[in-house]
């Protein structure tokens, strides 16, 4: 029970932060409640990791792996926010809440244990990032906003269509109407069949249009172009590794049903089409944040290809989602600096970042560096395992087009990033007022340093905890 | 009560072809706030026993968030953004209700071919559930106006509220959640609203939300 302070902590902050009459003040509660956020979760992993089976919210093994890292990388972006908002001093009340909101709906939705739970802090969370999207009042934030209520929206109400389904599989099976997650699991294979496969499709469909598979992506670049980078990057890190252990729930009782040929098919289909389509865009596209979004794309395609891989590549995928959630950190944030140094985030005005602003250029660079899957960094260790994952399954085919679109997605997005990094900045970028400081730098390089860290060398307590995760994904206590 | 429940499932099914044959934005509201009320009356059939305070509080809820709340955002949204008609939808009246007949024909075959528990089979829910689905996205997609799209959606989510009345007496909680789908509807209308007051565009066209792209 004492996990539900994850929960609440942040829920208090947003209340505070609402009733805070100073504006100017109001923005330092996001560091102060991301901090204690942050302290507690790892305060929890030091304790021993029984959780009670029928509770609806519970600090499960799942919730042990992810969420932390998802809480480290929302301590980045509040310490970064504080000094964002300086240079932004319109009303920020709602924003300042509404980022803590989603910081605890967060919380609730990586430990629901129970489904309409774990429904109910997506949709929340979907509605919370409303007025962070369209922070910044423009035409195009507008239109961006409209379209991932729109998409979003739908998606949302398929995901609890499948629920529903999910729902009535288990009573059509002769279960009690409990839908939590472990009385499903026990369940599993007494489940009505052909109400899982449906089930399965929609909650597919329903939380890949949150996390951004293609077909169900087109929000996704407007979204994260439009948005500030703040919210870009706790979408792109945060939102969509809730959503991603949302199928990964789902997934593990379509496995206990007896479903797996079928449901990993479907995730291979699914994971190979985003990374293709992502790798289409991202040759020539000219706009920096629109390139972070197809990026985006292509991660949750590799994740989903990674679960459709099945045991051999579980660990690497798991992995994979605490590596992109920090290094899409990196990317968004420094990509914020530039933007303000420069105006614009069109390659056709931005270049010459390193000299005009050495900090974030360099991490913007290495954070590219990163997320391509160079070593180093943490990304190659978990590509690599899922890499390694097809093989040994003897799934070459998907390998060698996992490794093409690699290839691709490299050269497109390394087209674009040199674009930015090098060359001789401007007249005009030259005098604008933005430069590089402490507080909207250190945040980014300890991102870095901590995806440089998982890829040298992997820590044993965060091995341990994806272990222990794949373990209660395979069935075994 | 089957007959009954099944006569109000029908004549909700009814509604979906005016709505979709439609190109005035009033009938339009209409037809789904009143699809809404019938919707929201059905807990209140599917009671065998005492009356269960979980299903008045849906019912209520339902009924005044379908039927009167969100109507009534609708009207006020359409008054600010001075439209009436739907001009050139995406695709055309007597071709969206001809999709509209297939899509009902299918969800009957669709629900023939679904494990159902006895007491469900001889009813219109799950069928009229699919059918309500199916409409809903012809509308979403087929319509151009945002006031359109939003009835769509809520053709949509009352699509997934019957299916939701499969459970109702297992997990009520699920068809509660449901409400909270509402909400999201309400801020889609607050939206469109919002932004008349700061003319950021013109006619609620969505076809003119088009500075995003490649």
């Amino acid at each position: 029970m004492k996990s539900l302070l994850l929960i609440l902590i942040p829920f208090l902050g947003a209340i505070l932060s609402a009733l805070w009459p100073s504006n100017r003040t109001r923005p330092l509660f996001l560091p102060v409640f991301a901090l204690a956020h942050t302290l507690l979760a790892f305060w929890f992993l030091t304790r021993p990791p029984g959780f009670d089976p029928a509770a609806w919210l519970a600090f499960d093994p799942l919730a042990r792996a992810i969420l932390p890292g998802v809480s480290l990388l929302f301590l980045a972006c509040a310490v970064y926010a504080v000094s964002y908002l300086r240079l932004h001093p319109q009303d920020n009340r709602v924003f300042v809440a509404a980022l803590l909101l989603v910081l605890g709906l967060l919380s609730a939705g990586h430990q629901a244990r129970h489904l309409g739970i774990l429904w109910i802090a997506t949709e929340a969370v979907t509605l919370a990032a409303v007025p962070l999207i369209h922070f910044l009042g423009t035409p195009r934030a507008f239109e961006a906003t409209w379209k991932y209520l729109l998409v979003g929206g739908t998606g949302i109400a398929l995901s609890l269509l499948g629920s529903i389904c999910l729902g009535y599989a288990s009573l059509h099976g002769g279960g009690s109407g409990d839908i939590t997650f472990t009385a499903l699991l026990e369940h599993g294979p007494l489940l009505s069949k052909v109400w899982v496969l449906a089930a399965w499709v929609l909650l597919l469909v329903g939380y890949g249009t949150k996390m951004g598979l293609a077909p169900m992506h087109t929000w996704k670049p407007d979204a994260y172009g439009e948005a500030p980078c703040v919210v870009g990057a706790l979408l792109s890190g945060g939102v969509t590794s809730c959503a991603f252990l949302a199928l990964l729930r789902a997934y593990h009782i379509s496995v206990a049903a007896g479903e797996a040929a079928y449901v990993c098919r479907l995730l291979l289909f699914m994971g190979l089409l985003s990374m293709a389509t992502a790798s289409l865009f991202m040759v020539g596209q000219r706009d920096m944040k629109r390139m972070l979004a197809y990026s985006s794309v292509e991660h949750m395609g590799i994740l989903v290809l990674g679960l459709g891989l099945g045991s051999s590549a579980l660990f690497g995928t798991l992995l994979h989602v605490v590596n992109n959630g920090l290094t899409k950190g990196v990317l968004f944030l420094s990509a914020g600096n530039i933007h303000r140094a420069y105006h614009s985030k069109s390659t056709e005005q931005v270049s010459g970042a390193m000299q005009r602003v050495p900090l974030s250029g360099t991490l913007f660079f290495l954070g590219f560096l990163a997320i391509t899957g160079s070593p180093p960094f943490g990304p190659f260790i978990s590509e690599f395992l899922i890499l390694n994952g097809a093989f040994r399954s003897g799934r070459m085919v998907v390998g060698a087009l996992f490794l093409i679109l690699l290839l691709i997605v490299f050269i497109g997005m390394g087209a674009t990033v040199l674009k930015i990094v090098q060359g001789r900045p401007s007249i005009a970028a030259r005098k604008t007022s933005y430069r590089d400081t402490v507080l909207s730098g250190a945040p980014i390089l300890a991102l870095l340093v901590l995806v440089l860290l998982i890829g040298v060398i992997l820590p044993a307590p965060l091995a341990a905890l994806i272990n222990d995760a794949v373990r209660y994904l395979e069935g075994q206590p | 009560m089957n007959e009954i429940l099944n006569l109000l499932t029908g004549l909700a099914v009814g509604l979906n072809l005016l709505a979709l044959g439609t190109s005035r934005l009033r009938l339009l509201i209409r037809a789904v706030a009143a699809q809404g009320v019938l919707l929201g009356l059905l807990p209140l059939l599917l009671e065998h026993g005492a009356m269960d305070w979980q299903l008045v509080f849906i019912t209520i809820a339902t009924v005044a968030g379908k039927g009167f709340i969100i109507p009534t955002l609708l009207h006020r949204a359409m008054r600010t953004a001075n439209i009436a008609r739907e001009l050139e939808p995406f695709i055309g009246y007597i071709s969206s209700l001809l999709l509209g007949a297939a899509a009902t024909i299918a969800a009957v075959v669709i629900a023939q071919h679904l494990p159902l528990f006895p007491e469900h089979v001889g009813s219109l829910l799950v069928p009229g559930a699919i059918a309500l689905i199916l409409t809903g996205f012809i509308l979403l997609i087929g319509r151009t106006k945002a006031i359109s799209q939003v009835c769509g959606y809520l053709i949509l989510e009352n699509g997934i509220y019957l299916f939701g009345l499969l459970l109702i007496h297992a997990t009520p909680m699920l068809v509660e959640f449901g409400i909270l789908l509402d909400v999201t509807v309400g801020i889609f209308i607050i939206g469109i609203i919002v932004d008349r007051i700061q003319r950021a565009f013109d006619s609620l066209d969505t076809r003119k939300l088009t500075a995003l792209h490649e």
